[in-house]
């Protein structure tokens, strides 16, 4: 029995042993040949919303960014916007202005009041931007990548800042499956190298373990990455992303609910996740290497913006 | 013939057959469905499995499949909790025959028609065998409330040290009666408006909508329902537990009726969650505590009850600290039972109060979704210390004796708090580690979780293995357990 309990803990002990380390080191620049400033063109229609399929009616066209918001495009708009006042930075905290909601006192609502509010944390080491005390960069490596920890109220400002705004839930869903019904953005089943999900194996996962680490926006185009063949991993639309990689921040606030809901799954969730009607929820100050974006912006029915 | 006959009865009349086959039919289950999830997807096991079983997994149905198979599993389950009733409460031949018949009839076509229709294609019929079969382990129910009725006079309790009602009727049997008459309002509280409101086709998953700020009435009594069928679950195996031990005395005395109440109160507390959300949990605290008690006094009376009987055999009047433990230690089957109910407050309760108390300072600062791994952690936690207390039931049921039964026990007990304690720092890492620096604490924790359900796993496997080779041996130990069961004595077989 001793010598049991012995070899019980020098299995437990070696297993423990298996743990990865954080990264430590930047990641190797991966050119996927995306470009972040791409739009796909999403047109009126009905489409197949939720995991029952019912009919809904998106009865206008719209723009929504082919992939999602990157690294490099944050640190460009935080400089163009610390120079027009819209955002400022206090205590180490990129905050900017937002006028509260109106709150109804539902169980479990938090009051959103007029104020400043959170938009990027500046010292989580987890953070992808470098600030010097006056401009922001991406940093190496990671300029492709999702801009990642950044707040509702900061992903809202960035589209709003550009004159767009996040999508809908229902703006996001058929972009990311169409009008088939699909549950994937590519089609009904997925594969490792459909997309970035919990021990979806891609390159990081090797280094960095089965959490991995964001891949370069459009990476699941089909090339290869030093032997590491991907699936070409669109929506109907032409757009990338849509499933795993970040949870991607939606704009619906809804009556008596203060938590803002977020799609596609991301890098630490199972494939099960990244189905195009699945949502999670956080509060609209919530951060997280886990969390990105991307924008819609409006077109006319006859096509020109 | 007689052969085959003689494993029939002892399979399927005998408490000790039935519930093998039942434990079997859930291992088997468990063997294969859990090849679907964790980390069996990360190894590529779910492919080969899907791949060779000719499973049909459609994205949009995993929530229904899922709820079919929670609900073949938990068929089962119950079917074992009754059998072991019917072996442990006085009743009537005939009605222990009608109602293990019953159920047996109804688990197993739920369990293979239910499986067939969520994973092997849509075939309604099957669909109804599966509803069907549901329906007769509900019957079952109505049969053994019916021979549970606790005012029968040749079931009054003469006994002073067993707690007694007033004309001596037995408060332990109106417990396992409360509980019977409560699963089966229960039954109903999930049953009625799941057809009525989704009539089984819009299926969602409880730990999906709880965030939801306006739930539909079909969502709070599906939230309702998963929990007090499994805290039924619970109650009923305390009891059974109790019997096995010899439950009686001052505690027996303050524990029925605690016990009683508790049951009545935390099922009522359920079921108001529909019309009277606000209140409803409140009523669900007073019950879960009067429940709880009791539960504890059972926990010492056992202690008590262990430690004095090993001391007594070792010819000890009175012993110190370690003797004590090591007496109290001494049968891990009887112990384990009971220390499961300890270590599930550590687990399950504490992690669910503290959920509750500090819901909106805490878990809801997370994502829903790691909201949802608390829940389900939660549960799952829950479901597998019943399995593993029935577990440890079974094996003194079979008179597993000497070192069999210290590994069995110890490596259950081992194996299952190992897996449980890890889960638990999985589900609630994110008190204590941030998103970006978890990996260690996941890995770390899904290993040993991993680790310890595997040796739980494979200790069962071991014992289902050896009772089905048992099974083909002419005088294996079934034919003992056979001739015990008493009516169904074994027919002689005719000599080669």
């Amino acid at each position: 029995m001793k010598r049991a309990v012995a070899l019980l803990a020098c299995t437990v002990l070696l297993l423990c042993g298996c743990a990865a380390q954080a990264p430590v080191t930047p990641p190797p620049k991966i050119e996927t040949g995306a470009d972040p400033e791409a739009w796909a063109r999403v047109p009126a229609g009905e489409f197949l919303m939720g995991p029952h399929n019912h009919k809904t009616l998106i009865d206008y066209d719209y723009e929504i960014m082919v992939t999602l918001a990157t690294n490099a495009q944050y640190a460009r708009y935080l400089n163009a916007a610390l120079a027009a006042g819209k955002v400022k930075i206090t205590d180490g905290k990129a905050v900017g202005y937002y006028p509260g909601e109106r709150f109804h006192g539902y169980r479990h609502e938090k009051k959103i009041e007029a104020g400043d509010w959170l938009h990027v944390p500046l010292t989580d080491k987890e953070l992808r931007l470098a600030f010097d005390g006056k401009a922001f960069t991406a940093k190496a490596g990671y300029e492709n990548h999702p801009m990642t920890l950044v707040t509702w109220f900061g992903a809202k400002a960035y589209c709003e800042f550009y004159g767009w705004r996040l999508p809908t839930e229902a703006e996001w869903e058929k972009a990311a499956r169409g009008a088939d019904g699909r549950p994937f953005p590519w089609g009904n089943e997925i594969a490792r190298n459909n997309a970035n999900f919990y021990s979806s194996h891609d390159p990081l996962e090797k280094i960095l373990g089965a959490l991995g680490d964001t891949t370069p926006v459009g990476f699941y185009n089909g090339k290869t990455y030093d032997g590491y063949q991907t699936l070409d991993s669109p929506s109907p639309y032409g757009v990338y992303d849509m499933a795993g990689n970040v949870w991607q921040w939606t704009g619906d606030i809804y009556e008596g609910v203060h938590y803002r809901y977020l799609r596609g799954g991301s890098k630490a969730d199972y494939g099960y996740d990244l189905r195009a009607w699945t949502h999670n929820s956080a509060r609209p100050d919530y951060y997280s290497p886990n969390v990105g974006f991307r924008c819609v912006r409006q077109v006319s029915s006859k096509g020109g913006r | 013939m007689p052969a085959i006959t003689n494993r029939f009865n002892y399979l399927f009349r005998s408490t000790k057959g039935l519930v093998l086959v039942a434990i079997a039919m859930i291992s088997l289950v468990t063997a294969i469905w859990g090849t679907l999830s964790g980390p069996m997807v990360e190894w590529g096991v779910k492919d080969i499995t899907v791949r060779l079983l000719g499973m049909r997994l459609v994205e949009a149905e995993r929530e229904g499949r899922i709820i079919m198979l929670y609900h073949t599993i938990a068929m089962a389950v119950v079917a074992i909790e009754v059998y072991i009733i019917t072996a442990l409460v006085p009743m009537k031949g005939n009605e222990r025959t009608r109602i293990n018949g019953t159920i047996t009839v109804g688990y197993i076509t739920a369990m293979v028609f239910g499986l067939w229709f969520a994973y092997f294609g849509h075939d309604f019929v099957f669909h109804g065998l599966f509803l069907f079969g549901q329906s007769l382990v509900f019957f079952a129910g109505v049969m053994l409330a019916a021979a549970l009725w606790p005012w029968k006079k040749e079931y009054r309790v003469q006994d002073p040290a067993y707690a007694r009602g007033p004309g001596g009727i037995d408060l332990e049997r109106a417990a396992f009666f409360t509980t019977a008459v409560a699963t089966l309002g229960s039954t109903l509280f999930g049953a009625v408006p799941g057809s009525y409101f989704g009539n089984g086709f819009e299926s969602f998953l409880a730990e999906n909508v709880v965030r939801e700020p306006h739930k539909s009435a079909l969502q709070l009594a599906v939230i309702g329902h998963l929990h007090i069928m499994l805290t039924l679950i619970a109650v009923a195996l305390a009891l059974i537990v109790g019997r096995w031990l010899d439950f009686k005395g001052t505690l027996h005395q303050m524990a029925m009726p605690l016990l009683i109440a508790g049951t009545i109160v935390v099922t009522i507390g359920v079921w108001t969650v529909v019309p009277f959300e606000e209140i409803a949990h409140y009523i669900i605290y007073v019950g879960s505590v009067l429940v709880l008690l009791a539960t504890l006094f059972l926990v010492i009376h056992g202690f008590r009850k262990l430690i004095h009987e090993r001391l007594a055999e070792q010819g000890i009047q009175k012993a110190s600290f370690w003797p004590g433990l090591s007496a109290l230690l001494h049968d891990p089957l009887k112990f384990g039972a009971l220390w499961q109910m300890v270590y599930m407050n550590f687990v399950v309760t504490f992690v669910g109060i503290f959920m509750a108390i500090r819901l909106d300072k805490v878990i809801r600062m997370w994502t829903a979704r790691e909201e949802r791994i608390v829940l389900t952690g939660h549960w799952h936690i829950l479901s597998g210390i019943i399995a593993t207390i029935i577990l440890l039931y079974y094996a003194d049921l079979i008179g597993l004796k000497g070192k069999a039964r210290q590994w069995f026990g110890w490596l259950v007990i081992l194996g299952s708090d190992l897996a449980f304690g890890a889960v638990t720092v999985f589900e609630t890492k994110r008190l204590y580690v941030s998103e970006s620096a978890q990996q260690p604490v996941v890995n770390w924790t899904m290993a040993l979780a991993d680790l310890g359900l595997a040796v739980v796993l494979v200790v069962l496997a071991v014992l289902m293995v050896w009772r089905l080779v048992d099974l083909f041996k002419p005088d294996g130990r079934w034919t003992k357990e056979l001739a015990e069961a008493g009516p169904v004595a074994p027919v002689e077989e005719a000599s080669p």
